[in-house]
């Protein structure tokens, strides 16, 4: 569905239905770069198990109009403006890799909007690398290649896409190919320079999921380390033999890890 | 580019969509001959059929085995996704189908393999869709065919039997200015020559049952979706942008973003028309695309030495393949296919529809049979069989002349190769 946010036009997937007051809602927050498509399985599963689910297309993303927001703070209160805008007081929110700092701030901003936080595939920093950086200005493919190549795990190299048919590889560097000039960069930079997510983690009171992956070399789980001990109330899962785009290469694992924390181990 | 590379070509030939059996631990790919899967629970059941978990169903939707070549192909045309059909047909009707319904307009090639030109020709109309063919050197004449209805441009890499080459950029460009996707018959070429999502097509098929399996042992189709085209950009697909009935209302564009096509046409046309290809031939093809590099360069070479042996022979007319300096797509050629134009050529020999019938029966190695892309050399005389179904015009239309003859060069040594032709054209002159 569509709707304006800040008079600019913003596209939310609700898994094809209607969003019910009555029903609890999951806010899905993807990456730099890509869209709500990341979220495609686990988002559809709450979808259609009675949650109100809105995977969102960040400002210049997806089909929501730029241009892209920056720092994450910002994009953390737009997501409360999101939230607003579509009649929501509350949500459990989901962020992977630049979502998850999204969904961290969003936590510590704006507590009383936050039931409970998942963060996939996330560390404390999330530093850029210089040569991603450079590329990612120039609008050079190469930023593109790199996201995917370093992205994925070692297996997911050469493929083994959990939905038959599916080149995980290819559909990555489609999707970032998919993302208007300019985007990219602007999301690595607002990764490179969010600097207080370790503060704003110990601000956190809503129970909080991490799931992190064995063969991450995005948000290392090395990196992460701090930020699990900065979280009063912290679940882990880990995922082995999975690399950082683990929305696709373990959807079950995913949607696993997902449904126990949400559901309170129930369903 | 800092940093690691992707898998090359050749180890993606062998590699890509595969793990060892995790159960197994079997290294070749194994063939899961079986129609269904167990499902773990009923929760689990629901949700794989409501697209919320991966998984297999029915393998005329999805194959474990199947899967592993639709992925490798995906991987080594440099695509999104693909779907493994019953034959190259298969995978044509497949792509139209999921495209566009009755009303609708398809501009073609006219140089098309036999069973493609009757698809569009004779047997679509029935059922609504019309098609203008125009001749693939000409590239404005693709854009003077479209009509307001025109859902897709369609070509083959390499035009059935003139080889014409197709210039795809320039096509690419026609289809994306109209908002239409271009798809590409790219049977002729494989991705080891050619890939066309380089060059700007959005959809490709391959009849698999030729190069890319390699052996003549199996009928089977390979589509394929580059994840370009913008369905949401245009409002002529409703299949892709609008609500789809049989899907609780699923509006594939906006769910699968890139992989909208390839999605739609699993989740509808291979399930409701069900041309699937069988686990066993997806095995058989695998095994022919893991030599895919070392059998093309071969192929290549000995054609290379045959068109050299034939362009000077006394017998011939004239040799039609578009490394040669007279061939109207020569340039061309150089840009679009610089490792080769494949192994499929035709010649002119003297004489005409006699002398050709007496080279083809004076010939011992090569076969005389219907198929190309065999790792054995083939023959036929396209204007008696292939395209016997095209009147004169037609087939002046499309560069097929009475003498002319269609070689499928194979893996054999070249110089037995030579010596056989040398057999049938003495005796077609007698």
């Amino acid at each position: 569905m569509k709707l304006k946010v800040n008079n600019k036009t913003v596209y939310v997937y609700t898994g094809t239905k209607d969003l019910i007051p009555e029903q609890d809602t999951i806010v899905f927050v993807h990456g730099a770069g890509l869209d709500h498509t990341v979220w495609l399985l686990q988002s559809r599963y709450f979808a259609h198990h009675g949650w109100n689910v809105v995977a969102l297309d960040l400002p210049g993303h997806g089909h929501s109009h730029g241009p892209a927001l920056s720092p994450i703070e910002t994009m953390a209160d737009w997501v409360v403006q999101l939230m607003d805008g579509l009649g929501i007081e509350q949500a459990a929110v989901v962020g992977h890799s630049m979502g998850s700092l999204v969904a961290l701030e969003t936590g510590a901003r704006h507590p009383q909007r936050v039931k409970r936080l998942a963060l996939l595939g996330t560390s404390i920093p999330l530093a850029v690398s210089e040569p991603l950086l450079n590329a990612a200005r120039n609008n050079d493919h190469a930023a593109f290649d790199m996201i995917t190549l370093w992205g994925h795990g070692h297996a997911a190299q050469l493929g083994g896409h959990p939905v038959p048919g599916m080149w995980m590889i290819g559909n990555t560097v489609r999707l970032l190919e998919h993302s208007p000039p300019g985007v990219l960069y602007a999301d690595l930079t607002a990764c490179n320079q969010y600097q207080t997510g370790l503060v704003s983690a110990r601000q956190l009171h809503c129970p909080v999921l991490l799931v992190l992956a064995s063969q991450d070399r995005m948000t290392p789980i090395a990196i992460a380390e701090e930020l699990i001990h900065s979280i009063g109330d912290v679940h882990t899962v880990i995922l082995d033999d999975c690399g950082h785009m683990m929305l696709a290469e373990q959807p079950n694992q995913v949607l696993d890890a997902l449904k126990t924390f949400l559901f309170g181990g129930q369903n | 580019m800092a940093g690691p590379r992707y898998p090359r070509f050749d180890t993606l030939t062998l590699h890509a969509g595969q793990r060892p059996d995790p159960t197994t631990g079997a290294r070749a790919v194994p063939i899961f001959q079986t129609t269904s899967y167990v499902f773990k629970d009923t929760d689990q059941a629901a949700a794989i059929f409501n697209g919320e978990r991966p998984g297999h169903v029915y393998s005329r939707i999805s194959n474990p085995t199947n899967a592993v070549l639709e992925e490798r192909i995906a991987a080594l045309e440099g695509g999104v996704g693909a779907i493994a059909t019953a034959s190259g047909q298969a995978a044509m009707h497949l792509a139209i189908t999921t495209l566009m319904g009755a009303g609708s307009h398809i501009v073609s090639s006219r140089s098309l393999y036999g069973g493609s030109h009757n698809l569009l020709c004779y047997t679509l109309p029935r059922f609504g869709i019309e098609t203008t063919f125009v001749d693939p050197r000409v590239p404005a004449a693709f854009r003077d065919a479209l009509r307001p209805n025109t859902r897709l441009i369609f070509a083959e890499t390499l035009g059935n039997p003139g080889l014409d080459v197709l210039d795809i950029p320039a096509i690419a460009d026609i289809a994306h200015d109209a908002g239409v996707p271009l798809l590409i018959d790219s049977t002729f070429t494989t991705p080891y020559l050619c890939k066309p999502f380089e060059h700007g097509a959005d959809l490709l098929f391959h009849s698999a049952t030729k190069f890319l399996g390699g052996h003549g042992v199996a009928i089977g189709g390979l589509l394929v979706d580059s994840g370009h085209f913008d369905w949401l950009g245009s409002d002529k697909f409703p299949t892709l942008t609008e609500p789809y009935a049989g899907f609780h209302n699923l509006v594939f564009a906006e769910e699968f973003g890139p992989a909208a096509f390839i999605a739609r046409a699993r989740k509808e046309g291979v399930r409701d028309f069900g041309a699937c290809m069988s686990p066993t031939t997806a095995f058989h093809i695998l095994q022919g695309i893991e030599t895919l590099p070392l059998r093309m360069q071969r192929h290549i070479d000995n054609t290379r030495k045959l068109v050299a042996h034939l362009h000077t022979h006394p017998a011939v007319d004239s040799v039609i393949y578009p490394e040669l300096a007279g061939h109207p797509d020569h340039e061309l050629t150089k840009r679009l296919l610089p490792k080769g134009v494949g192994a499929v050529f035709s010649f002119i020999i003297k004489g005409g529809r006699a002398a050709g019938r007496k080279f083809i029966e004076g010939l011992q190695i090569f076969s005389h049979l219907a198929n190309v892309g065999d790792a054995k050399s083939l023959v036929i005389h396209p204007a008696s069989t292939t395209h016997h179904r095209m009147d004169a015009d037609a087939l002046r239309a499309a560069g097929i002349s009475e003498g002319m003859v269609r070689l499928s060069v194979g893996l054999e040594d070249p110089d037995d190769l030579m010596e056989d032709l040398d057999r049938g054209l003495h005796a077609s002159q007698k």
